[in-house]
This record gives structure tokens, sequence and C-alpha cells, in this order.
């Protein structure tokens, strides 16, 4: 693995032999997927409904049970008595974790935004003090973020935080909402700002004196995970309970958020993966007109819809996975300054991740709700709690549209850093683009010669796109939302496509392309697909830019980097969901 | 105490199987511990942890069985032993296998108190191999065990027996093999997963082990590999009893040619 420059991949070719994917698992590795997988399936899953009705003391005794068996203590260090795995085993215990539903959110919610901030952020002490009971299960973790008022815009939290006279105590004052694990957890990560204006994070214990929650909201979905309202009236957080700077807590919140959006995606991956399964099955059994559905083509090409996103995004979340992997390296033990960095650098793959993932698990729960039909819509069917699961995702750990809007300001940010060359990509494109000549495409080319020479296209229509929106706007760029949520997209879809490519490339070399025939089948497929929307968003925007003669320039520039060959969708569709029948689970 | 467990690595049966030229098609199966030898580890390191002493696994099978004698390790076994038999090719049956296990235990010097099977593999479902091994080591043995419980050199056993029990009494040096309900194996932890690659395995072949090709040569042959027939939908009587009688009958002659 090389060195990791988020958002680099606009500009730069990757090597498939520098990108993790699925297949790269070692035995260890397949092992801990195995463990997580078996406890769930065996320990969660009876006791799915008593969970979804509030009955929490399944989830602490649960999380217990994971706590012995380790899937607690993944991301923190051995020394903290965690087992400081590599970022790949954390993401598999992750991805099998979701199929527990609200039992995964609990996991999630505890082992990611709500251990990390320490251990990414402690300090010696407070790692000591917190981690080894956080990373066995003796102790529960949760985040306090949001407010009745401060959603979307975090850092607009009204919660404050006053030294103490004797200089001993914060003294917390205000309302944190919508705080899954809140409970049972014993220990809060909680934003407040230290006299009205330095936005920190503290490590608020329960059993603080002015600690309290609210009673639990009935929501549409996940309704086994606790959420409640943290209430903090006149909380004594003992000074050295500060975690972090005074004043840097917008650091540690959004760079959890990084993480949290990208162990999201990993989450919706295995759901995704699950409701293929269950929707398979279904289709098989399921008989009308005296045949099984499974047999009609408009439920097969459903299927391998569903099919053809999650392969995208399982090789988008693998790849991050690996990114993270190199870039972590080590970061645990050094400051935190260092981890925010570290983390930071991947932003645009999480936010990236974030949307797609969510995205694709909505548009998978609802043709799986389709499959079923109207046993879809019946409470007792798995189908129909995973459609208002899913719903969520698209709205916390920031929503798609904050995520969507951070893509570009991230990329700007980092290019005006002059961390991504992307004005000079953009210039050099320019001049390039006038005399470009489209080429013609070829009627025996090798496997997936097209599908890259597309990925590459994308790339070019990215930097079309963004470049032109800049020169227009410059710095007001940031009120053209509908734009930058068109450069957001072309970039999430480039991403995805990238990702499959790169990883079908790399099985291919292992294997050889008779064995890989799936992968080569589902990359086509998703790639033929996401090209024609990232046409159809650059030609979106580049109407709100131009008009008249210099639209009809660029709309001609955009003609001929958009070229396409044909492809026969109905035949490779039924192929692709033939192996899902054939196996009724998501197959590569 | 010193406890050895012979277990075998089978297909997954809860996953689909197909079979390819008489064969079952190998390429994409999953592959899992037998689970009666699950049963069979569990027990071992559970005595391992009431009496002290060392678990190790064995198991004859191509490089992949590996996998099996490492997810024994992650639970709690301390070392394992795989024979590779591949230059046998298809001249392996219940004979073989046991007279490779009792030559690889003698010539390891694998010291033994007890050892441990599973009562029968979920793909060829035998059920001779742990027998066969311990007329080979001349000990005792007792199958279809579902209660061990080893006092001094004192075991007690509840055997399954078609729905009854037994009460056995016996003493070490014993073998025994495991039936569901023995107790309920635990899973690797992520700990033990990590221990286990650091665990000490050994990897034999054929050569290592003195013993004659032809004396441990199969003694049976596998004519046909096929499917159990699918499934076909029942079929529900109607109407009086008697012409429901009469029907069944004459169903069960022409139909089911049972009678």
């Amino acid at each position: 693995m090389t060195k990791v420059n988020g958002g680099a991949f606009l500009i730069e070719p990757t090597d498939p032999k520098d990108v993790f994917t699925p297949e790269d698992l070692n035995e260890e590795q397949k092992m801990i997927a195995k463990t997580t997988e078996d406890f769930v399936k065996d320990r969660v899953w009876p006791v799915l409904e008593e969970i979804e009705q509030h009955k929490f003391e399944h989830t602490v005794r649960l999380l217990k049970e994971a706590g012995d068996l380790g899937l607690l203590g993944a991301d923190v260090p051995e020394k903290y008595e965690g087992l400081g795995l590599d970022k790949i085993s954390s993401s598999l215990i992750t991805e099998k974790i979701s199929l527990g539903r609200s039992f995964g959110l609990s996991h999630g919610a505890h082992v990611g935004i709500g251990t990390l901030p320490i251990v990414f952020f402690g300090n010696e002490e407070q790692k000591k003090k917190y981690l080894p009971d956080l990373a066995t299960g003796r102790k529960f973790a949760a985040y306090a973020l949001t407010e009745p008022g401060s959603g979307s815009d975090a850092l607009g939290a009204k919660t404050t935080a006053v030294l103490s006279d004797d200089g001993k105590h914060y003294i917390l004052n205000g309302e944190k909402q919508w705080i899954t694990n809140s409970g049972f957890a014993d220990v809060f990560v909680v934003y407040a700002k230290i006299d009205g204006d330095k936005f920190s994070a503290f490590i608020v214990e329960r059993d603080f004196p002015g600690v309290s929650t609210g009673p639990e909201e009935k929501k549409m979905g996940i309704k086994g995970s606790s959420t409640r309202t943290l209430i903090l009236q006149d909380a004594k957080v003992p000074v050295e309970n500060l975690l972090g700077e005074a004043g840097k807590g917008h650091l540690i919140a959004f760079n959890i958020l990084n993480i949290g959006r990208y162990k999201l995606a990993v989450g919706t991956l295995g759901s995704s993966k699950r409701a293929i399964e269950i929707s398979a099955k279904y289709a098989k059994e399921r008989k009308q007109f005296k045949i099984p559905i499974a047999k009609f083509g408009l439920i097969r090409e459903k299927l391998a819809n569903m099919a053809i996103k999650t392969y995208a995004l399982e090789s988008m979340v693998y790849r991050i996975g690996g990114m993270f992997e190199a870039g972590l390296e080590g970061v645990e033990d050094a400051e935190g300054s260092v981890a925010a960095q570290a983390i930071g650098q991947l932003a645009i793959e999480c936010s990236i991740a974030k949307v797609f993932g969510s995205e694709v698990l909505d548009y998978v729960v609802d043709e799986g709700v389709q499959i079923h039909g109207g046993y879809g819509f019946m409470n007792e069917y798995e189908i129909e709690n995973m459609y208002r699961d899913s719903r969520i995702n698209r709205i916390f750990e920031g929503t798609n549209e904050i995520n969507r809007l951070l893509i570009p300001a991230t990329l700007m940010r980092k290019a005006m850093k002059g961390e991504l060359a992307l004005m000079q990509a953009a210039q050099d494109l320019q001049e390039k683009l006038l005399t470009l000549m489209p080429s013609l495409p070829e009627e025996d080319a090798p496997v997936l010669e097209e599908e890259e020479k597309l990925v590459e296209n994308a790339k070019k229509i990215f930097l079309m796109i963004a470049g032109l929106a800049v020169q227009k706007y410059e710095q007001e760029l940031n009120k053209e939302q509908e734009i930058l949520r068109d450069i957001a997209d072309i970039a999430i879809e480039t991403f995805a496509m990238e990702s499959a490519l790169l990883r079908t490339k790399k099985a291919i070399a292992q294997n050889g392309e008779e064995k890989e025939q799936a992968k080569i089948d589902l990359t086509r497929a998703y790639i033929y697909e996401s090209f024609q929307k990232v046409d159809a968003f650059a030609r979106h925007t580049l109407a709100a830019l131009e008009e008249g003669d210099v639209l009809r320039t660029q709309l001609s520039v955009l003609k001929k980097l958009t070229r396409l060959q044909p492809l026969n969708e109905v035949a490779l569709k039924r192929t692709i969901a033939a192996r899902i029948l054939d196996t009724e689970k998501y197959t590569v | 105490m010193n406890i050895l467990v012979c277990l075998k690595q089978t297909f997954d049966t809860e996953e689909r199987i197909t079979i390819e030229n008489g064969k079952i098609n190998e390429d994409g199966a999953e592959f899992v511990i037998n689970p009666y030898d699950e049963y069979a580890v569990e027990e071992a390191i559970k005595l391992k942890e009431q009496h002290g002493g060392e678990v190790t696994v064995i198991t004859i099978g191509p490089e992949r069985a590996e996998q099996a004698l490492r997810t024994a390790m992650a639970m709690g076994a301390d070392k394992g032993v795989i024979v590779d038999l591949e230059d046998l090719g298809d001249q392996v049956d219940e004979h073989t296998i046991a007279q490779v296990l009792a030559a690889t235990i003698r010539e390891e010097d694998l010291d033994f108190d007890i050892i441990l099977c599973g009562y029968m593999a979920v793909d060829d479902g035998s059920a001779q191999v742990g027998p066969r091994l311990a007329e080979l080591l001349e000990i005792p043995h007792i199958s279809t065990i579902t209660k061990l419980t080893v006092e001094g050199d004192k075991v007690s056993v509840e055997k399954d027996v078609e729905g009854d029990v037994e009460y056995i009494d016996a003493k070490l040096p014993i073998l025994v093999t495991a039936q569901q309900g023995l107790n309920d194996p635990r899973y690797p932890s992520l700990p033990g997963i990590m221990k286990a690659k650091k665990k000490p395995l050994t990897r034999l072949e054929l050569d290592d082990l003195d013993l004659d090709e032809e004396e441990i040569a199969a003694k049976t042959e596998i004519i046909e590999t096929f499917l159990p027939p699918k499934k076909e939908a029942g079929k529900i009587l109607t109407g009086d009893l008697a012409d429901q009688a009469k029907e069944l009958v004459q169903l069960l002659r022409s139909e089911a040619k049972v009678i």
C-alpha cells in the first residue's frame, strides 16, 4: 500500500495492486468475520424481537458477551486491554455485526463514535482510565453532539461549560438529543462551549452529579437501539475530563464523524448483502401464476441491480479500509493532532462512502420490499424491518446533503493548501479538451478496456465541470449548492466505478478472466449505468453555468467524452441474477 | 492431562453442494470443522481447563484443512498435526485414516490420557474411525457420548443409545466419540484467533510415517456419488376415510411401489 492522499483518485491513476479488496483477506480476518457472524446469528437473532421492544438488558448482556469474544476491542491498542487489530479486521466486525440490525447500531455507537474519541484524542490518563473498561465491555460509551437546535450545524451547540470557582470542575448545562446507547451508556463524549464560545469535548460519566437522560424516543426504525436525550443540569465534570484542547472540539467531532461515516458505510454493506439473500430466497419460494417469481425477468432484474450496486459498495468500502490501514498506522500512540491529520486525510472518501452506502442500502431494501410484494409490507417479514432501519442512514452522521457539500468543499481546501494539484490538472485538461478527438470504440477490445476508458473520462468530466464552476463563481461557489451536489455526485460515481474496476482487475490478475466472470459482469454493468449518470450530472450543471454558443461548445466537448459502446444490459443482468438465485445470496 | 482430538474438515452441509464429474465440487464450497468433531474440540478444551494439560488436534487432509486446525487452536487447542495423504489419491477410506492416525500418534510420540473424536463426519457418515483407532491403539472406546466426567483416572460418561441414555464408568486411557448434546462449542474469540497463528503446527506426509502403502490402502471403493433426490411436494388425500384409505393403498402400490 502506498501513502494515502485523500481525493487524489480524481487526478491520479491507481494501480490495482495498491488497492485492498475483499479477495485479499487473510485467514485470521476470515475467522474474525466468521466468529462475528456466528455470534450475531446464534446469540443476537433469537432475542432481536425483544431488543426491538426496548429490552435493553439483552443488548447489555450481549455487548458484554461480545466483549468477552474481543468484538469490542478491535480499535483499542493492546496496552489498554484492546486488541489493536488492523482496520480491515475492524471493518469485517462492523460488516458482520450489522446483521444484528439495532444491536449492530448499539455496538457501532459504542466501539466507534463512543470509544474512538478517547482512543485518538485522549491523554494517557484518560486512556488508562476509560479504554480498558470500554474495550472489554465492563462499560459502554455514547457520543453526544446533536442538540434540539443544532444538527447539521454542529458547532452551533448551545450547551455550555463554565469552570467552577475552585477550578476543579467544568459545570455543563444543556441538552443533547438523540443519543444512541444513552439508556445504558456509562460514558458520554459530550460537546459543549467553554464560556459560550470555545467548542470543546468532555468525557462525562453517567454518575456525575447533574447528568440524567430523558425517555426513550419512538422511532421509525432501529427501534431496538436506545435513543434518549442527555440532560446536563449543572453537571459537574472534573477538569481532567476535558478531551483534547479547549476550543479544539471541532477537530475531534469532525474527525470522529469521518470514521463514523466510514463505519456506517461498512454496515450498509452487510445489510445490503443480507437483503439480497432474503429477497433471492423469497423469490424462489414465492409462486404466482404457478411458477416461482424468480423466473420473471423484472424480478431477476431487481436482484441483479441490487447485486451490482452492492458490488461497487463492497469494492469501495474495502478500498477505503486499506487506505485507513495505511494511513492510521501507529496513530493511536501519537498526539491528537496527528490523528486528526491522518483521519482528515480521508474525509472525502469517508463522505463518499457514507452517501453511497446509505443510498445503495435504501435502494436495495426498497427493491427487496418490492420483490416481497404485500408480504414485504408486513412487520413479521425481515425485509420490512430492514426497510425501516435503513432510512436513518441517509440522515445521521451528517445528512447526505451535508456530506455531498463537504466533498467539493474539502477538495477545494486541499487544492488551496497545495495538497492536491486539482487546479493544475483542470487547466491542463482545458487545453487538451479543445483538440480532443473522441476515441472510437473498438469491437474486440480486451476485457474491461472500454470500462477503464470510461472511468478515465469520468475523471476528465469531473475536472471539466468543477473547473468551469470554480471559474464562474470563484469564492461564491459555496452558495451554489445544486452545482456542488452535481460535482459531488460525479466524484462519488467516479470513485465507485473505479473501485469496482480496480478490484476486478486485481482479481483477474490473480485468478484469470475465466474464474472472475462474475466480477467482470458486475463491474461492466455498474460502470455502464454509472457513467450515464455522470453524463447527466455534467449536463445539468453545464446548462446552469453557461448559455448560448458557449453552452453548445461545452456540450459538444462533453459529448466527445461520453461516447459509450452499447451494452446488452438485459442479457448481462439475467446472467448476474442467475448467479444470485443459484447460490441464494450475494455472490461474486 | 494429555488430550488428543482427531478432527476432519468437511464441507459445510448448510451451504449448497454441487456435484461435478461424480465428485463434490470444491470450488466455492465452504469448509468447516465437522460439527461432531467440534464438540470433541470443545470437550477437550473444557477438560484442559478443569485438569490442566495440553490439547493436540490432529487432522488428515489437504493444505486447506490446516484452517480447521487453526480454528481449533483459536478455540483453545495448544498444537496441531496435519497429515497430507495426497500421494494416496482416492485410495483412502476409514481403514486408511485409522491406520494413519495410529501411526501419527505413535511416531510423533503423542502421549495421551484421552482421545476425543466426533462420532461421525457429516460428509461420509461412516462413524468408524474412532472405534477403529481405539482398536489399533489397544484402548477401550465409548461412542456417541453426551456427557463426560473425568476424576483421577475414573471416567464416567452418558451415552446416547437411540434416544435412551446409558451410564458407563471406565478408566483412562480411553477414546470417546462425541454426539450432539455433549456441549455447546465456543466461538473462537478474537484474542484466540490472534494467538492461534503462533501455535505450533506439524505438517506430515505419508513418507514421514512408517507405513506400508499397500497395507493401509482403502478396502472399500466409492462407486457413485449423487445428491439426494429433490423433495417433491406432498400429497394430501381428501374425501371420506374409507376412500382415503383405498386411495392410499393404491398409491403405495402403484406410485411409491413399497407394497
